[in-house]
């Protein structure tokens, strides 16, 4: 069985070559969102997973029916008006740092990155939608917005599933809803989540209850390195664990109450914070600044709490505002496939960490140096 | 420090913790970095704790080796190794296994929700036919012969028009 990881892809010409540098050579996207605040919310996604009736689904199809829903759901999804230029990647068309690049920016699954011959992504022009192909799935549809949108999202995801059923015919059964190959995403087959900056909850110890009290809500919060730890810069994923029994609606809509308690409490939590001893705050603060300016090697998730700090500076007032969404970028261009991507020499972890304080201290060069100011500014 | 928690997949020393309730019932799941991240945990897209509560569930529910879906192969055990199935069909070939797992795993046992255009099409012809089949026994019955043969006429074009569309 061949695997899409191969070093060098077997499908690749210089129109792949252009196509591909297009996508990735841009930065992240440091979207403004145009409604609501962002400063707790980083982003939020909802993704429906859909099969084609009487087609095996991905995992258990052979090569030859991968090949042919690929080509059938490709020609479909691409048609549609939402899909209008955007660009279709195969897996075999791209390098693992390629790979990596669009997991990180949450365009692609870790499942589809490593998947194998027949599978690919459609990603809209303007980056917020995107179909995988042949992932779990035949089709994981998926929108994002900046800040907290759900409806908004729901309505654009909808619309996307409404045009790709005039030509694709779904696997649904009325009793179960729509067939997905694992049997945790049936029914509505719908998974919404929150990318939520949560640092002084992580600060004041507050995690765990949060955690806790969420889970019993039929949600789940993960953090990047398990729950309630601070490794990763103290961003969290908030989603629906269930699909079934449920509709849409009022799936959102609990999630949605949920989202914005957590936000409510993280400004609770820095504003105590800010009462309570700020001198403390301010200088976690400003030694973040110091060491993104002055370090010489920096680990990623090293580089992810510093930015975290920065990024709370900028939500307390230490920071100008306007300078989050450059920080939000940085989040992401820290990451080990961005990395690897801008500077290819740098293979190995020690490489990188080297690499990304130089990127790191020279970004904090020009950046507006924080301004403390202990009467009570926040 | 104590004994350090095994990954519960392969046994390695686990790093990522996860604590999921699930109506009520606290499920615990102990991975290591690798199986993590196998496993999707750190993946914003796709990750939920059930995944890895399925084979439990699985272990626990009564089962008939011997099943196999006819439309793709898969049997009991590939669904126990893979904890997917293997296309639409094994939905019914699993249902008996299928039922108590749901239980567990979903606020409910029936979907509730948006449908397929499609389906609602069809189930609207359906409700329509069935209508239009006992006015016509209504009227047999009552020997409105003029109406019957109306009604007849009618069901008629209704399955020659849905006829064409599947045909489309």
């Amino acid at each position: 069985m061949k695997f899409a990881n191969s070093k060098n892809p077997s499908e690749r010409n210089a129109k792949t070559d252009a196509k591909i540098a297009a996508l990735l050579d841009k930065p992240p996207e440091a979207p403004v969102a145009a409604h609501g605040d962002q400063s707790i919310v980083l982003v939020t996604r909802i993704r429906l997973a859909r099969n084609l009736a009487e087609n095996p689904f991905p995992g258990w199809a052979k090569e030859a029916q991968r090949g042919a829903i690929l080509a059938k759901c490709e020609d479909a999804v691409s048609r549609i008006p939402q899909m209008k230029r955007s660009t279709t990647l195969k897996m075999t068309e791209l390098t693992e740092v390629e790979r990596d690049v669009l997991v990180e920016r949450h365009i692609i699954s870790r499942e589809l990155s490593a998947s194998k011959q027949g599978s690919g992504v459609i990603i809209s022009r303007d980056l917020g939608s995107a179909v995988m192909i042949n992932e779990e799935d035949h089709l994981r549809i998926a929108v994002l917005k900046p800040g907290l949108q759900l409806k908004r999202l729901w309505s654009a995801i909808s619309a996307i599933d409404d045009a790709l059923e005039d030509t694709l015919d779904y696997a649904f059964n009325a009793k179960l809803g729509y067939l997905t190959a694992c049997p945790t995403n049936l029914g509505t087959a719908l998974r919404a989540s929150s990318m939520m900056h949560l640092p002084a909850m992580v600060i004041t110890g507050q995690m765990e209850k949060v955690v806790r009290a969420v889970n019993q809500l039929g949600l789940v919060v993960r953090g990047l390195h398990g729950e309630g730890s601070d490794a990763s810069g103290s961003i969290f994923q908030i989603s629906n664990q269930t699909t079934l029994g449920e509709s849409e609606a009022s799936i959102l809509k609990r999630l949605s109450g949920v989202l914005e308690t957590i936000v409510d409490q993280e400004v609770n939590a820095r504003e105590r914070l800010l009462d309570g001893d700020a001198r403390k705050l301010y200088d976690k603060i400003g030694r973040a600044y110091g060491l993104l300016k002055n370090s010489y090697v920096l680990s990623s998730t090293e580089a992810l709490n510093l930015l975290s700090l920065v990024r709370l500076g900028a939500g307390v007032g230490v920071f100008p505002e306007n300078s989050r969404p450059r920080i939000d970028q940085l989040f992401t261009l820290c990451q080990a496939g961005h990395i690897q991507y801008a500077e290819k020499t740098a293979k190995a972890a020690p490489e990188r960490d080297t690499f990304r304080a130089t990127m790191l201290r020279a970004e904090f060069e020009n950046f507006t140096r924080p301004d403390f100011n202990l009467s009570g500014k926040n | 420090m104590g004994n350090p928690l095994k990954c519960d997949l392969c046994g390695e020393p686990a790093t990522v913790h996860l604590t999921q309730i699930v109506k009520s019932k606290i499920h615990k799941v102990d991975l290591c970095e690798a199986c993590a991240k196998a496993k999707g945990v750190t993946d914003p897209a796709g990750f939920s704790l059930s995944d890895i509560l399925v084979k439990e569930t699985l272990e626990a529910s009564e089962s008939d080796p011997g099943l196999k879906c006819p439309e793709c192969g898969m049997t009991q055990q590939d669904f126990k190794k893979h904890g997917r199935f293997g296309c639409p069909s094994c939905y019914e070939t699993f249902d008996g296994m299928l039922k108590p797992m749901l239980g567990n795993m979903h606020k409910g046992i029936v979907h509730i929700g948006k449908m397929p255009k499609k389906v609602l099409e069809r189930r609207s012809v359906y409700d329509r036919l069935t209508e239009l089949e006992t006015e016509l026994t209504t009227a047999i019955k009552s020997e409105r012969y003029e109406d019957a043969a109306r009604y007849r006429d009618e069901i008629r074009q209704f399955q020659e028009s849905i006829g064409k569309k599947r045909q489309d």
